[in-house]
């Protein structure tokens, strides 16, 4: 079953063709990984799903819907929610208020009714604070649900943003480097986490640098070179394929 | 929870003792300064939601102001009476929306019941802080900056270039707003008491449905927009909308304010208009330290009163402007909050502190 | 004609406008005040001494407040906010301008023409224009001429163009970037003055001249592109003309607000301005 799927996508900037004609799917629970070496166009191609970016040509769809026209709010409230690489959680805000973000998708109250301090929002409001803990007591961040996001540590703040990009129930989870900057025991935690998130019936696809934790627990590996696809299938064979050793370890090997 | 209703009443306490020393120390004469400065409050603290909250600059509220005074003051004012045989006229009057009252002179005037002119400015100001609004918003840092202030200065020339809206003079006359039976908006000696507790029980009403707002889902969709608008959009916010209401809002603010500031005055002037009190209306948000809504309305309590009152004399806005700089150099958030103490240290040991950084 | 004079002095804000975004990335929302600090000084020492040593007084003068303004309120701020600069530069525009409103009042000034009367006028090729219009055509002219030499040419100009490019890498150079930043101002600060010093006779000057002239030729930098200090002349020249057309159709009094306009229009549809490309513009800090 396909939720995703990226076909004959094509982005140019300039005089750099920094995606092209990129296509393949990501099947409903499961966890696919991107990789490719540095200016391979992975993050591109995270901006053109998400919706930062248009795709110059080619079609993105989700769950029966082309993407290409949303803007990036639409897409997330279907239920296709990112990370960042560099992580972007609100600042002056704390652990709790930053999840409860996340539930906005979940929530009605407009400017009028938070105005009025109408009653049916207080029910709203506690819907989505009881949901937020429930989401920090499965991180094991609840201890810190009162202190202000920006000031955890490092690894802390990663799993806060997971947190919040949860708080969205979403369908699919794309997640920009989720080991970047962490010690090799917060990778293999996190590794642990997405597993789990899949577990828990949300399809992940990922980008990453880190191939140990990529091979542990990715269902499927694209490796992306220069904008195009060169490989795509299971760990295990990724690791024996010719094309992808040479592109990781030069011409001259 | 109800925390947040905790200052509203303490503030309700403040103003009531504010009245009652007034009364008894015999200088009543001081509500109608802080009767006006309870209105510049209004759009003071409506522009706080703006930039503090949604992170959006705008050196053109005066010009809000304005539309709402100078509609208000025009239709409560324009004699329709030569016109009365127009059936549109006719209609109007029929229904109730205009009403007779004699000027200065003993004669007669037709014009708009202020009720209505009332909700004519609020509609007008929503129509264009829409229209301002789609575009501007699109706009970022100095752009955004000039955008709203070249508003500002549309708004100010039109006003004073305009004939039927007085040009330089403005326009006077104003009639009172009626409330109750014997009791109006109007800035007789006789009525000011009420008066100092009907402009600050808006303001205080005003208060509360901003402190419900922050504390709500759409506040908190706010202050992430603030903090990190691609992240804000990648939760489902539309960042956009959001920000494009908070400008209408706290335009509505500003134009209500306009509104009844000149029923109370009397009348209104093109330099409710100037960029000069756009400036002045940011720099009191910025010392109050921008994302605080208790600290914008009491340095506007503070500020505008002694402004009002005369106490700055001829530097009142070389007050404002180095107020302005002091508090971006020192304490860009803002007078109640911390760094004070270490930004003084690096000015003191030059940029040597500057070099050191990364 | 009236639009090539108005047009050459917005031209000559929207430079000074460029030469310290160029080199700062602030837009410095006192520019306006320079130019009206040049004329209003320019006059007060034409009182004690021949014209030409008055203008070049008046340079220096507003050249120094322009170094003091950076090194008392720029220079030491770690990486400021965006916002927090507009506010700033706002401030200094409001203590420059209430200053000058204790030293000279509320009169309206102007220098004497530099030759001539506002009577005399020269015929060229059938169009009569007074020789004022001509010194501040040439002047201005000079004064672009001389900058985009100093930018190119020298060792001075190609320094503060590094710390545009990128500050670090500049300081790593041995380039004093603080230096350079005071430098912008001092700069921007004198061909304002210069400006409004020739500027003067034609459209005079009072103490609150400096705001209008700030938004118009900011007006022209967007309208140019910002920090593009050659198309800046051109999309003065523009806004000159038009603003003096619109006369014919609207009410002088709405004159400015015809150009604000434009500026709106301009910020709406084309914020990399018409002669800029929008790639570029993009990847500035905004």
């Amino acid at each position: 079953m396909t939720l995703l799927s990226v076909r004959d996508v094509s982005k140019r900037f300039g005089g750099l063709q920094a995606v092209s004609d990129l296509s393949f799917d990501v099947a409903r629970g499961s966890i696919k990984a991107l990789i490719g070496p540095n200016g391979a166009g992975k993050t591109t191609l995270f901006n053109l799903i998400s919706g930062v970016l248009e795709p110059d040509r080619g079609e993105i769809v989700f769950c029966g819907t082309a993407l290409q026209a949303l803007s990036t709010h639409q897409i997330a409230s279907r239920g296709l929610v990112r990370t960042f690489q560099h992580i972007r959680l609100f600042p002056k805000m704390t652990v709790l208020e930053n999840i409860m973000v996340g539930r906005h998708v979940h929530s009605g109250a407009g400017f009028l009714a938070g105005m009025l301090n109408l009653p049916f929002t207080w029910k709203e409001e506690r819907r989505i604070r009881e949901k937020s803990f429930e989401i920090m007591e499965l991180l094991g961040i609840a201890d810190f649900a009162g202190t202000e996001a920006t000031s955890l540590a490092y690894g802390q703040q990663r799993v806060v943003e997971i947190g919040r990009a949860l708080a969205c129930e979403p369908k699919l989870l794309l997640l920009d480097e989720p080991a970047a900057g962490l010690n090799m025991r917060e990778t293999s935690e996190m590794g642990g986490l997405i597993s789990k998130i899949r577990d828990m019936g949300v399809t992940v696809l990922l980008v990453e640098h880190d191939m140990e934790l990529v091979m542990k627990i990715s269902d499927e590996v694209v490796v992306l070179s220069y904008g195009q696809k060169i490989a795509e299938d299971r760990p295990l064979s990724i690791q024996k394929n010719p094309e992808v050793i040479r592109v990781y370890l030069g011409d001259d090997q | 929870m109800r925390a947040r209703y905790l200052p509203v009443v303490a503030f309700a306490g403040l103003v009531v003792a504010i009245q009652l020393a007034t009364h008894f120390t015999d200088s009543a004469y001081h509500l109608t300064q802080l009767t006006m400065t309870a209105y510049y409050s209004l759009l003071i603290v409506g522009l706080c939601m703006l930039i503090g909250y949604a992170g959006q600059i705008s050196l053109g509220h005066a010009g809000f102001f304005a539309i709402g005074g100078y509609l208000s003051a025009f239709l409560t004012t324009h004699n329709l009476a030569p016109h009365q045989a127009g059936a549109l006229i006719s209609l109007l009057s029929k229904s109730g929306l205009l009403v007779t009252r004699s000027d200065l002179y003993g004669g007669s005037l037709l014009t708009v019941h202020p009720w209505c002119a009332c909700v004519a400015a609020a509609i007008v100001t929503v129509a264009i802080a829409y229209l301002v609004g789609g575009p501007v918003l699109k706009l970022r840092g100095h752009y955004l900056a000039m955008a709203t202030l070249g508003f500002g200065v549309i708004v100010y020339r039109i006003v004073l270039g305009t004939e039927f809206l007085g040009a330089a003079d403005g326009i006077s006359d104003v009639p009172g707003f009626p409330l109750l039976p014997g009791l109006e908006i109007a800035g007789k000696s006789s009525l000011r008491v009420p008066n100092y507790y009907v402009a600050w029980g808006l303001v205080t009403l005003g208060m509360v449905l901003l402190l419900n707002l922050i504390h709500s889902r759409v506040g908190r969709a706010l202050v992430s927009i603030h903090g990190a608008e691609d992240a804000a959009g990648a939760m489902g916010i539309p960042t956009a909308r959001y920000k494009l209401n908070t400008f209408v809002l706290s335009a509505v603010f500003a134009s209500l304010a306009g509104v009844l500031l000149t029923h109370y005055n009397g009348g209104i002037g093109p330099s409710e208009a100037s960029v000069m009190k756009s400036v002045r209306y940011v720099a009191i948000v910025a010392i109050g330290g921008m994302a605080n809504l208790w600290g914008a309305l009491s340095m506007s309590l503070v500020l505008n009163y002694l402004s009002l009152r005369g106490y700055l004399g001829s530097f009142d806005d070389a007050v404002f402007g180095t107020i302005l700089i002091l508090i971006m150099l020192f304490a860009p958030d803002g007078l109640l909050r911390r760094h004070l103490f270490s930004d003084v240290k690096r000015l003191v040991t030059g940029s040597a502190a500057d070099e050191e950084a990364p | 004609m009236a639009g090539i004079t108005y047009g050459t002095i917005y031209a000559i804000v929207a430079i000074g406008f460029n030469i310290i975004y160029n080199t700062t990335g602030i837009i410095n929302f006192a520019q306006g005040e320079f130019v009206m600090l040049g004329g209003m000084s320019a006059v007060t020492f034409h009182q004690f001494m021949p014209l030409p040593l008055a203008i070049l007084c008046a340079v220096i003068v507003t050249l120094l407040i322009g170094a003091i303004i950076e090194i008392v309120f720029i220079r030491w701020l770690h990486k400021p906010s965006v916002l927090r600069m507009i506010i700033i530069t706002i401030g200094i525009s409001i203590l420059i301008r209430e200053s000058a409103l204790h030293v000279w009042g509320e009169s309206v000034r102007a220098l004497p023409y530099f030759t001539g009367t506002s009577v005399t006028s020269i015929n060229l090729g059938g169009v009569y224009v007074t020789p004022q219009v001509l010194w501040v055509v040439g002047v201005s002219a000079v004064a672009v001429a001389v900058l985009t030499a100093f930018f190119n040419y020298t060792l001075l100009g190609r320094q503060m163009r590094a710390c545009s490019a990128n500050r670090d890498a500049a300081r790593l150079c041995g380039v004093n970037a603080g230096n350079m930043v005071t430098l912008s101002f001092m700069l921007s600060a004198a061909i304002g003055a210069i400006g409004g010093c020739v500027v003067c006779p034609i459209t005079y000057v009072q103490y609150d001249s400096g705001t209008p002239l700030a938004i118009k030729g900011f007006t022209v930098a967007i309208l140019g592109g910002l920090g593009n200090s050659t198309a800046a002349v051109g999309a003065g020249m523009i806004l000159g003309i038009l603003e003096s057309f619109s006369i014919w159709v609207l009410p002088t009094a709405y004159k400015e607000a015809i150009s604000i306009s434009i500026l709106l229009l301009i910020l709406f549809v084309r914020p990399s301005g018409i002669f800029g490309s929008s790639e570029a513009s993009r990847l500035k800090e905004f």
